[in-house]
């Protein structure tokens, strides 16, 4: 695939031809048509009729994540070859540097729904802002964050509800918020927040490892950042365990419970993505040996995605836990 | 190297396992042609029952899923991918480069639309019929009031974003990292600096929808309160949300057509482009404002009039650099030594009616002016004068421009010219009066109305009817200039036509430079 230089410039990389493309389709759409089918089974299904749907979800997923799992090794065994060209390198690092802003813009849209609610629908749904007929509508709601209450229960349930009901809303009885200064040590996401952000530092010290060519430092301190990540994740479930317990504290909680469960869901998920990624390089590192002090893009590009994963948290840890 | 270099490879394997540019894009063209087809055939529908007043053909409700499929499979389905595929051809070639920076992630954006769209279209034959809300979704009709097919569309929307966003960050790597030593950006053809800036304005808001379309989905099933107002959530959320999108999206159809434009003007008026820079600049300027006029589409819904005068403003603020557009294209072509093939016949289509949509564009954009507009038949006309007669008519110019390079064959002119005039005339006859009957009152999506707009209906129906017949007399053209077009092998198939494109042999080999070539 790579050509020997020609002339002034180096030859251009031209690939061949690829079957990954079409079996990543065939698992992304049935995995897709799967858990679609399995959500209207579960919504709007009849209990009693057996479906296909999650042997569709199950067998697309797994056709998927083979497909991903082939796809990485054929680019990192290309690499090992020699066959990258310095241009091609360069293109992966473009590569996954726009898809880490794709993803910034993913978590912006649910940061923008959530100042949206707090400083404007909150207030307009209690009755404030001039000419808003929002206070007639929910008599006996007053706004407040974490809401604790929601406009449904303010007015006395669906049934007391004067519009057109749209479903029924509980509210949760103890917020995640930040509320005993005393008993700060007792906070689960603060020590959440330790963890990260030395898996952040943990993960830097394993690079600069790399760069000095130091192996040994390389894998303990990239073990250590796996490890950590998976401690995270773990307090993340036990805080999601007692959410539900405990807390009342539900994705059916009003907008504080969605706002908090799907800021917080998808942040977990792409901690476990990124976890799953530094893993898989770790074990390349140990088992395989790979990377080189100048050639690790495999390893930058995991920890770039660790390090947007942590600044997303920064974030959340401010508007969701703290203020 | 194999010998895969020297030419494609037999059969349909050919194309499914493909990572050459060319074959990439040629397959988008085809599919967006397909759907464009589709997208129409939807068109014809709601035309043949808005041809007279009362219910003839079709229910109410089906009418509105074709208003919605309609619109979904235009703008996701045509459009989008058409400019994707002329992206796939024509940036490899002009950047001389020898094909995308990430050929074998291209080759899976372009698979998984198709199955996208059998999904999205699949839902159609469903229980409850295809989505019946309209293309822009609006909460709650597309949570409590949506059929189940609802959550099918929801997932094809997420494939149809995750092939745009593979799609714009390999344009954006190639750009970026594969030019020609010593094209440098300012030496890009306008084509390609639009297509950059577009790609990046797809990285910025496709995952925007997809929040969007995700926040809609645990609403339906998992209980969550984004766009209900009980649970503390509002309605109006998703119109924020989607038109966050939704206005760079806009954008997103038709920056890539003024690059289009801007590369064809030249050719016919033998003269470069005027004010190069300046287009630019003012293609980055439009990209910017796009990010921050998103709620002049919700004038409406009860905003704070800070909200309503900040938008207007800074709607009003696009008309600048579009202005700075449209001046330059008029003054390339001034004392130019202008011909008029069908290219540039469908560009000067394009610049008059585009600026006229782009002038009821501003009229829509005064807020209290948009108190009675809104939600009216000017605005359908408003809209398909830029989508139309914008984006449709600059990529049909695309195709007649560049079909020759492609192919090596030069499609029949007079079959070209007459296709022009009679999309020329149909277009306007179906869309100017909707104007009149909006501006008199008559709303959008419904299957019925008042009987004195009876005779304009008929009129934009009879329009339409022309405008969609001329596209196959389209299709002819090109199938027949594929299969038996008179051959040409002139590098520069037109005389005025300036470009590394028009450098290589034509047709255009399959592996177009395998070394750089040399830019002065």
């Amino acid at each position: 695939m790579s050509s020997p230089t020609s002339g002034e410039y180096e030859a251009y990389y031209v690939p061949e031809k690829s079957k990954l493309a079409i079996f990543a389709t065939i698992g992304l759409i049935l995995s897709i048509y799967g858990a679609a089918s399995v959500m209207n089974d579960m919504t709007f299904g009849d209990p009693d009729v057996a479906t296909h749907s999650w042997s569709i979800f199950i067998v697309g997923l797994f056709v998927f994540v083979a497909t991903l799992f082939n796809w990485f090794r054929i680019t990192i065994r290309e690499n090992i070859a020699g066959m990258n060209s310095a241009q091609l390198k360069k293109s992966y690092v473009l590569g996954m540097f726009w898809f880490i802003f794709s993803e910034v813009m993913f978590f912006f849209a649910f940061f923008g729904a959530l100042f949206y609610v707090r400083n404007l629908v909150g207030p307009w749904l209690a009755g404030e802002g001039a000419g808003r007929m929002n206070g007639l509508l929910w008599e006996g709601f007053e706004y407040s964050w974490p809401m604790m209450q929601t406009p449904q229960e303010a007015v006395g349930g669906a049934g007391a509800q004067p519009i057109a009901n749209n479903g029924s809303f509980t509210s949760a009885e103890t917020s995640m918020a930040f509320s005993d200064a005393r008993a700060w040590y007792a906070w689960l996401p603060m020590w959440n927040t330790l963890i990260l952000l030395s898996s952040s530092v943990t993960c830097h010290i394993a690079h600069m490892g790399l760069l000095d060519g130091n192996r040994k430092k390389f894998n303990l301190w990239l073990g250590l950042t796996v490890a950590l990540g998976i401690i995270f994740l773990g307090l993340q479930i036990f805080e999601y365990y007692e959410a539900y317990a405990h807390f009342g504290l539900t994705l059916n909680s009003g907008i504080y419970g969605s706002t908090f469960f799907m800021l917080t869901g998808f942040h977990g998920f792409h901690v476990a993505m990124g976890m799953t990624m530094l893993l898989i390089q770790w074990l390349r590192s140990v088992r395989g040996g790979h990377f080189t002090a100048d050639d690790h893009f495999g390893f930058e590009a995991s920890s770039w995605y660790w390090h947007f994963v942590d600044v997303v948290w920064v974030f959340l840890f401010l508007f969701v836990y703290i203020l | 190297m194999g010998d895969h270099h020297h030419g494609p490879a037999k059969g349909l394997t050919r194309w499914m396992f493909t990572t050459n540019h060319k074959d990439i894009g040629t397959m988008y063209l085809w599919f967006s042609f397909a759907m464009f087809i589709l997208g129409g055939a939807f068109a014809m529908i709601i035309r043949a029952e808005l041809f007279q007043p009362g219910m003839q053909l079709i229910e109410p409700a089906f009418f509105n899923q074709m208003t919605t499929m309609h619109g979904l499979v235009m703008v996701f389905g045509a459009i989008m991918p058409a400019f994707v595929g002329l992206a796939n051809w024509m940036i490899p070639m002009m950047i001389g480069a020898p094909d995308m920076a990430l050929p074998r992630m291209n080759n899976w954006s372009f698979w998984i639309l198709p199955p996208a769209f059998l999904l999205l279209a699949s839902t159609l034959f469903m229980e409850g019929g295809a989505p019946a809300f309209g293309w822009t979704f609006y909460a709650p009709l597309s949570t409590t009031y949506a059929p189940p097919s609802v959550t099918y569309f929801i997932f094809s929307i997420h494939v149809l974003g995750l092939s745009s966003i593979m799609g714009s960050i390999n344009i954006i790597a190639t750009v970026m990292n594969m030019r020609a030593p010593g094209m440098t950006y300012m030496k890009m053809p306008l084509f390609v600096w639009t297509w950059l800036i577009t790609a990046f304005l797809l990285v910025a808001v496709m995952p925007v929808l997809a929040g969007a379309v995700t926040m809609m989905l645990m609403d339906i099933h998992f209980g969550t309160s984004f766009f209900s107002a009980a649970g503390g959530g509002d309605p109006v959320l998703f119109q924020h949300i989607f038109w966050f999108f939704g206005h760079p999206e806009v954008y997103i159809i038709i920056l890539p057509a003024f690059g289009v434009v801007s590369q064809i003007i030249p050719a016919f008026s033998r003269k470069p482009l005027f004010g190069y820079a300046s287009m630019v600049y003012a293609t980055a300027a439009i990209a910017f404002l796009s990010f921050v006029v998103w709620a002049h589409h919700m004038y409406t819904v009860g905003m704070p009039i800070a909200g309503e005068l900040f938008f207007m403003y800074a709607t009003m603020l696009i008309a600048v650099p579009t202005g700075v557009k449209v001046f330059n294209w008029i003054t390339t072509m001034w004392r130019g030594a202008l011909s008029f093939e069908t290219p540039m016949l469908f560009c000067i289509g394009f610049l008059v009616l585009f600026t006229i949509g782009g002038f009821t564009g501003l009229m829509l954009s005064i807020a209290p002016a948009d108190f009675q507009y809104h939600d009216s038949y000017f605005v359908v006309a408003h809209f398909h004068y830029v989508m139309v007669a914008g984006a449709v008519f600059s990529m049909t110019a695309a195709v007649y421009f560049w079909l020759p390079k492609w192919c090596g064959k030069m499609y029949n002119e007079t079959m070209g010219k007459t296709h022009f005039w009679i999309s020329f005339i149909g277009f306007n006859l179906a869309f100017f009066p909707q104007h009149f009957v909006g501006l008199a009152g008559m709303p959008r999506r419904i299957p019925d109305y008042a009987l004195q707009f009876a005779d304009f209906n008929m009129m934009s129906s009879i329009g339409a009817f022309i405008y969609g017949a001329s596209q196959i007399m389209f299709l002819y053209n090109v199938i027949a200039t594929i299969v038996a077009g008179k051959p040409t092998s002139d590098e520069k198939v037109w005389d005025g036509a300036e470009g590394l494109e028009w450098t290589v042999a034509t047709p255009a080999p399959y592996h177009t430079f395998e070394v750089p070539p040399a830019v002065k």
